[in-house]
């Protein structure tokens, strides 16, 4: 009882740092507008002195443009040597890496908190939904956090930690119990297999959907570049990828996130044989769950079709995630079916 | 569905991009860019042409993807509405709930929406649509799968994966010197399973190289797999049977159908195909979280300790548990359920036993168990007699003085009675059951508006019958001597036997379509071609890469070709990097 207490306050204060890292990570886009602009100022003074004009003038726009995983830091930087003025210094993004910071602390502590939980529980922590939830969310921030040392992705912060601060502070306030021991169906090793893969599906689906929804925000950005309309949304998108680099990143997530969505079925299938008598029955969970599956398989096969790439599958991409959500909480909870496991009464 | 998941060519992979509609609009695309064939006249098509165009048109890539999406929406109805084959009380629920709109929605198959017709369409034109598309790409991957790379282009600089260097060549022989730099390529290439094939000619030596056919083939066991599910399924539903049997302590059960509380079997079954083993239920464990804890009386550790005996075995003591199935000559035997089953004795006026029995109850509160069972004595007593009973295995008063369980383990066990005389109903042959008594025909005797109060006994009392009808007796199961009431109710369990064949081959379909998917969504498909020239003094090299399907790491394979290529170069010995590094100019960076 006593770890369980302690585990409470590890998550609420995970909550805190989560939510300094999400104002943090907010500042961070903040900057980047005031940086988008800056460039876009110091490029028409440059013009102005006829310096390598043609060269930099270019550079605002292709920013964007170019692709490689910091490739908006570095264009600056290239822009900055390109252009001879000494005077505009290397770009830091300071406060992303500020919000990067907290986000490592605040893990550090949500998973502090997550263990304990499954010390004080004596099994793992991830049995009714307030453990899911807890779980579920640890996986997507150890995911963000692993991924930004493959790709910069810090542009991506104020999107995932805000939904992390929404989903583990809504799951302490609402989804909160004691521990109790497992129903006899959970007894069982695929509950560790196959709940842990299916919270690990779902993280990379929370990054390829963040990466969608932000890439159809560039590409509205784009497409109005093009136009040469005079206004082009928030400046902070300057400084991030292009619409189309974003949008194969959030193919390669959702891959990934689809082959462990795969695993959780057939996972899911062999113990509900066992514990069921039957491997597939169309229980509320396991159609939902195969719904999400067809989704992203539909996603997939997107990329592929002409006509489809682009802002539709980014759409598609969108609507599995929420897809995953509802079957996580909608379903968890007001549902009927096998899938009795929330701990809610 | 049938497409490489990730391939950019299009269905059937006979070559460059074709078809698309709407990119005329697409701001990526430069305005010259002539995509579709608007306005142009259409040649007239026959009977033959038109077959042809429609199995185009569901064989197309964009077809199968519109499929998908519909199946996802068209399953949603099924979580939403009770389904027969998951839920069939919820169906009997919804139907009493909503009398005016349940026949619409059944006429809808809306409560059988994974059978139904419609559904059924879906994924039928689906796996049509998806046969279509791989047949012919099997065709085509087995001829990639012999052919050699293709000749290397003559302009490698319009790649857009594209690198060059210059290397000096000390000795002079500038031609022997870019033939042994494309040697070691070769080698190099070869030692990363690159499948290579030398194109040395006049303009120079070149080696062009194909690598990741897994890919495709990946893709192809992916489709195949999921179509070998599917018919497992199908093929399998018609060989297996799943029966239900409710069985108490001490009693016995043969595999037989005859045996079965119930009994749903694939139209292959034949009355033969059941192996007559016996099982005997020996007896049934549980335990309750105490009383006062977090999960008070939550029950687990469920053990149904059985007897089995096969027509050849001997007998053997096994167990049925949750989570742990017991295998029986192929069968599986599942624990479903489990609950209280009093044992009820009935008297005439005379003292003669009209029914002595075991009663199995319902619970219908799994954290206190009290349960709710029927009674039926047709015959013995003047009239028929019917008796609705609440079991509560700890017996506590409610502030109105009605009882309730408060937790359930026996520790103050008692049985409550409301007698019913009149018509069972069950004369005429109609089919009731026997949790359910239909008081239509019957006059209530005891409990509810009478006037006079329910029959109430612990293990061991008797009661009188209203009218002098005889008598009631819940009898004590405990052994003599027992010092509590921990055994004084025979247990009984719910089984599930199932038999399916085909479970281990929907498995096997599965994983093979999982390792399918794996190889198509994570091998790269690329050509690499490494060229060189010599040119006075020096060797040109030229290296570029063509992805074939979603390649997000061709630029750096690319780079590190040609990087150890310098290092193998360096190594040889044959030729060497200019004095002031080569600054040709990287198009990706």
């Amino acid at each position: 009882m006593e770890l369980d207490s302690l585990s409470v306050l590890l998550i609420w204060t995970a909550i805190a740092i989560y939510a300094a890292a999400f104002v943090a990570y907010a500042f961070d886009l903040a900057r980047r507008s005031q940086l988008a602009s800056d460039r876009k100022l110091a490029a028409a003074q440059l013009v102005e002195r006829e310096l390598v004009g043609a060269a930099v003038a270019g550079s605002s726009v292709s920013t964007a443009r170019t692709g490689g995983a910091s490739g908006s830091e570095r264009t600056a930087k290239d822009g900055a040597v390109k252009g001879g003025t000494a005077e505009e210094a290397p770009r830091r993004f300071v406060m992303a890496r500020i919000g990067t910071s907290l986000t490592v602390l605040g893990f550090v502590f949500h998973l502090g908190g997550t263990v304990l939980r499954g010390i004080a529980a004596e099994r793992v922590p991830w049995s009714n939904m307030y453990e899911f939830a807890m779980t579920g969310t640890l996986l997507i921030v150890a995911v963000y956090l692993a991924v930004n040392l493959w790709a910069d992705l810090k542009y991506l912060g104020t999107f995932i930690l805000g939904l992390i601060v929404v989903l583990l502070g809504g799951a302490a306030l609402g989804f909160y119990v004691q521990v109790v021991p497992l129903s006899d169906p959970l007894k069982s090793v695929w509950l560790v297999i196959h709940v842990f893969v299916a919270s690990l599906g779902t993280a990379f689906f929370a990054l390829a959907f963040a990466l969608s929804v932000l890439q159809l925000i560039q590409m509205r950005r784009e497409s109005r570049i093009l136009a040469g309309a005079e206004k082009t949304g928030p400046r902070f998108l300057a400084t991030l990828p292009t619409a189309e680099r974003m949008e194969g990143l959030a193919y390669r997530f959702a891959t990934v996130g689809f082959i462990f969505w795969t695993f959780t079925l057939i996972a899911g299938a062999i113990w509900a044989q066992d514990a069921w008598g039957r491997y597939w029955g169309f229980d509320t969970k396991e159609t939902w769950t195969f719904i999400i599956w067809v989704l992203y398989a539909g996603y997939i096969h997107a990329r592929a079709t002409r006509g489809w790439r682009g802002a539709r599958s980014a759409w598609l991409s969108i609507v599995g995630f929420t897809a995953v959500l509802f079957n996580f909480t909608i379903v968890n909870m007001f549902f009927k079916g096998l899938h009795v496991y929330s701990g809610l009464n | 569905m049938s497409s490489s998941p990730s391939d950019t060519r299009p269905r059937g992979g006979k070559g460059p991009k074709r078809d698309g509609t709407d990119s005329a609009a697409d701001p990526l695309r430069p305005s010259d860019h002539v995509d579709g064939q608007e306005g142009v006249a259409s040649p007239s098509l026959g009977v033959v042409g038109w077959l042809r165009w429609g199995w185009r048109q569901l064989t197309s890539m964009r077809t199968a993807l519109v499929l998908l999406l519909i199946l996802a929406i068209a399953a949603i109805p099924g979580s939403i509405f009770p389904q027969r084959m998951a839920d069939p009380n919820g169906v009997t629920q919804w139907k009493t709930d909503n009398p005016d709109l349940f026949p619409i929605l059944d006429a809808m198959q809306l409560f059988d929406v994974y059978l139904s017709a419609w559904f059924s369409a879906i994924y039928l034109l689906l796996f049509l649509s998806l046969i279509g598309c791989v047949i012919p790409r099997i065709r085509h991957h087995v001829k990639a799968l012999r052919t050699r790379p293709p000749r290397t282009p003559i302009r490698l600089q319009r790649l857009d994966d594209h690198r060059e260097a210059v290397r000096e060549v000390p000795g002079g022989d500038a031609e022997a010197a870019a033939k042994s730099a494309i040697d070691i390529a070769e080698k190099q290439l070869r030692a990363l399973r690159y499948r290579v094939e030398r194109y040395d000619d006049k303009r120079g030596f070149s080696v062009s190289a194909e690598r990741g056919y897994a890919r495709e083939t990946g893709n192809l066991v992916f489709h195949l797999a999921i179509l070998g599910v599917l018919v497992a399924v199908g093929v399998g539903g018609g060989f297996s049977h799943t029966g239900q049997r409710v069985m108490v302590e001490g009693t016995s059960f043969v595999n037989t159908l005859l045996d079965y509380s119930s009994m749903n079997r694939g139209r292959f079954v034949s009355d033969g195909d059941l192996t007559p083993y016996r099982m005997t239920l020996d007896s049934f464990d549980v335990t309750y979280q105490p009383f006062g804890s977090a999960a008070s009386g939550q029950a687990g550790d469920f053990s149904a300790n059985v007897t089995v005996a096969t027509p050849e075995g001997e007998p053997r003591k096994e167990s049925v548990r949750v989570n742990h199935p017991l295998d029986v000559a192929g069968d599986k035997i599942y624990l479903l359920g489990n609950g209280y089953a009093p044992t009820i004795t009935v008297r005439d006026a005379q003292g003669k036993v009209v029914f002595t029995d075991p009663v199995p109850f319902l619970p219908q509160n799994n954290n206190t168990m009290t349960s709710l069972g029927v009674v039926k004595i047709p015959d013995g007593l003047p009239q028929q007699l019917g008796m609705v009973g609440f079991f509560y295995p700890t017996a506590a008063p409610l502030e109105t003085g009605a009882l309730t369980s408060v937790y359930p383990a026996l520790i103050n066990p008692t049985l409550t009675l409301n007698v019913y005389a009149g018509d069972l109903g069950i004369d005429d042959g109609t089919p009731r059951s026997v949790y359910v008594l239909d008081p239509t025909d019957m006059t209530q005797l005891t409990g509810g508006d009478t006037g006079v109060d329910s029959i109430e006994l612990t293990p061991g009392q008797t009661a009188q019958l209203p009218n002098g009808m005889g008598s009631v007796t819940f009898e004590n199961e405990a052994p003599a001597g027992a010092k509590d009431y921990s055994e004084s109710v025979k247990r009984y369990v719910s089984l599930q036997v199932h038999h399916d064949g085909s479970a281990v081959w929907v498995l096997v379909f599965a994983l093979l379509a999982l390792g399918g998917l794996l190889l198509a969504l994570f091998v790269p498909r690329r050509r690499m071609w490494v060229k060189a020239v010599a040119d006075g003094g020096t060797v040109r090299l030229e290296y570029a890469g063509l992805a074939r399907g979603e390649d997000p790491t061709l630029a750096a394979a690319v780079d590190d070709l040609a990087a150890s290529h310098a290092r193998l170069l360096d190594a040889d010995g044959g030729t060497s990097a200019p004095a002031t590094p080569d600054d040709t100019p990287n198009p990706r960076k």
